[in-house]
């Protein structure tokens, strides 16, 4: 038999065994049916739908009657200034949040893992999980009483002798109420994988630190905080991709037109231009410009998580 | 060697200790006051001299009195928004974890034809997503707009709990699903027979995951359903909270009947309390399956 025939033939048993193994499997393969159908029309479909970023869209047409528009809501976008202030506002939201908001779980959880009173510590993380329980609708209207004229942050103003402010009306504030807000919302929850990570250090290497006279301090600088490193420098790295992600549901539900300079977002900005003004076309080109942007930072950042972490911190 | 344990605190360290826990019960204070302010407005007697007008810091009613408690149960669109929000959740959760399980099994079986093709498509769309604007046209050509199918059927299987869900499923001993088809049972019975039963551990906590997603819910609300009468929770509470409209409120007041001076903050402290109450019952319960959750952590397709 030549080496043709050998493969002509391996090549028809692979099939044949693939034919097999969907006959075995079949009852399993019908099971897959409707997530098929699901994530054709429900993730699909609107991935297909993106298309209207470069149509003119007509209602009466439908996204492939409507006319080509080529790259014009681009351009569009590019000679918008609006766009900048928008674009400004989302990275530097991002950024004062990563900045000021990451450290905060850390701390959180190195104080936490120095309580030895278990029922205490496990009262302070489910105290603490808890404003993440709660919709940013309500947590707003929370914060709308906190922050109003004759409420308790304003009374602490007082306190010190200063003049009530409205806080939420005012842009030189608005933004680091955003940052504090969303501190304290996400802090506890945030802090679940530092602790466990903690949690999870050898106690040997506690024991024989003690055993040479290392005090509480120094455990923490040289045991707890190197033995974080790894996992502190990949949840920063993962926090880079979502850097345009400043957070919607809690700017949408506190900003208000006197702080759209400084809290109007990519994500704000989309649904007002689309839902509320209608521009399909031009909103989706820039929701398109966002999920593409997000796209590519998130397959650069799991590249570099690979390369310092290993394969098994990577995402995919 | 628990050496730990047994050796004496020094004076440093009790001082230490103490402060560790003065700050941890600072935090513990600073997040239940905002929550505490909404109890004590919703319960002060209404007037100018109450907790919610008083200019400073809330501690306590002055005047106890559940009289907008009574208001807000006669306030026929916070029921209607309970009602539709339940009844959101209730669907979501049944029709998520029926869909996400009979997707994850095939997908737990490695050789299965077409796996890695198939994960492949569902992982794809955790990384890129045709955004806002073409679900919105997307749903309203289907004719979906104003129905509670709006509110199910977009989010209803969730990539990332399929995964984890496959996962567990991949962790039950084959020898178990083996003996069953020796005794001649398909992978039918084998599913809703052995494997169902032994993972009722992750079917509650995803089926908890997506409940409090459902309950919480609002943008998809917002944007799919106009009729006020098939409106949830979320967007009855935005509508008097945040967009704060007087005229809603007032409404409300004049429709159960009080014409009195009545504080509308008070109103949307009570209607708060009404929506956080049931979490807060429920949530010191159900918290340690979603701290479970976050430590499943990476996963891979």
């Amino acid at each position: 038999m030549s080496d043709r025939m050998m493969a002509v033939s391996t090549k028809r048993t692979l099939k044949g065994e693939k034919i097999k193994k969907i006959k075995q499997y079949r009852v399993l393969l019908i099971m897959l049916i409707p997530a098929a159908v699901y994530y054709i029309i429900f993730h699909y479909l609107p991935m297909y739908g993106v298309l209207l970023a470069f149509k003119d869209f007509k209602i009466t047409q439908g996204i492939m009657g409507s006319p080509w528009a080529g790259l014009r809501h681009f351009d569009k976008i590019i000679n918008e200034t609006y766009f900048y202030t928008v674009l400004k506002n989302t990275i530097i939201i991002s950024l004062y949040k990563l900045v000021f908001g990451f450290p905060v779980p850390i701390i959180f959880a190195l104080l936490l893992s120095e309580v030895s009173n278990v029922k205490f510590k496990k009262m302070v993380q489910t105290v603490s999980y808890l404003p993440h329980f709660i919709s940013w609708v309500v947590m707003a209207g929370i914060f709308f009483t906190l922050f109003s004229l004759d409420g308790p942050i304003n009374g602490i103003v007082k306190l010190f002798g200063g003049d009530p402010m409205l806080f939420l009306a005012d842009d030189r504030y608005f933004r680091t109420i955003l940052v504090v807000t969303s501190i304290f919302q996400g802090f506890g929850w945030g802090s679940i994988i530092y602790f466990a990570a903690i949690s999870s250090i050898d106690p040997q290497l506690y024991e024989a630190a003690v055993l040479d006279g290392a005090g509480r301090f120094k455990r923490m600088f040289y045991i707890s905080i190197p033995m974080l490193a790894p996992v502190i420098a990949i949840m920063l790295i993962l926090s880079m991709s979502g850097i345009l992600d400043a957070g919607f549901d809690q700017i949408f539900n506190m900003y208000n037109v006197k702080v759209y300079n400084v809290s109007d977002i990519i994500d704000t900005y989309v649904y007002r231009k689309g839902l509320i003004e209608m521009n399909y076309s031009y909103a989706t080109a820039v929701g398109l410009f966002k999920s593409v942007v997000a796209l590519i930072l998130i397959v650069i950042v799991n590249q570099i998580v690979k390369w310092i972490g290993g394969k098994e911190h990577a995402i995919w | 060697m628990r050496t730990i344990i047994n050796v004496k605190k020094s004076t440093g360290d009790k001082i230490v200790d103490v402060f560790i826990y003065l700050i941890l019960l600072g935090i513990i204070v600073i997040t239940l006051y905002p929550f505490w302010t909404q109890v004590v407005i919703s319960l002060d007697g209404a007037g100018a001299d109450s907790a919610a007008y008083s200019s400073g810091i809330i501690w306590f009613p002055t005047q106890l009195t559940f009289e907008s408690y009574k208001l807000a149960f006669k306030f026929d669109a916070l029921w209607t928004g309970y009602w539709n929000t339940i009844l959101r959740t209730v669907i979501g959760v049944i029709s998520s974890i029926f869909f996400t399980a009979i997707t994850a099994y095939p997908l737990a079986k490695k050789d299965l034809p077409f796996n890695k093709t198939f994960t492949g498509m569902i992982l794809f769309t955790m990384l890129f997503a045709g955004g806002t604007i073409p679900s919105y046209l997307l749903i309203k050509e289907l004719h979906m707009l104003d129905t509670i199918w709006s509110l199910v059927i977009p989010g209803m299987i969730g990539t990332f709990n399929v995964l984890i869900m496959r996962n567990f499923f991949r962790s039950i001993p084959e020898e178990l699903e083996d003996s069953a088809r020796v005794d001649g049972a398909g992978y039918l019975r084998i599913f809703t027979l052995i494997v169902i039963p032994i993972s009722k551990p992750v079917l509650a906590t995803i089926a908890l995951w997506v409940g409090v997603g459902h309950w919480n819910a609002w943008f998809d609300s917002m944007i799919y359903i106009s009729d006020p009468n098939k409106q949830v929770l979320q967007i009855v509470l935005r509508k008097i909270i945040i967009q704060n409209s007087m005229a809603d409120i007032n409404n409300v007041i004049q429709n159960i009947g009080k014409t009195t001076e009545f504080s509308g903050r008070q109103l949307q402290a009570t209607v708060v309390m009404f929506s956080i109450i049931p979490m807060l019952v429920v949530y010191p319960f159900i918290q340690k399956y979603f701290v479970k959750g976050v430590m499943v952590g990476a996963v891979k397709g």
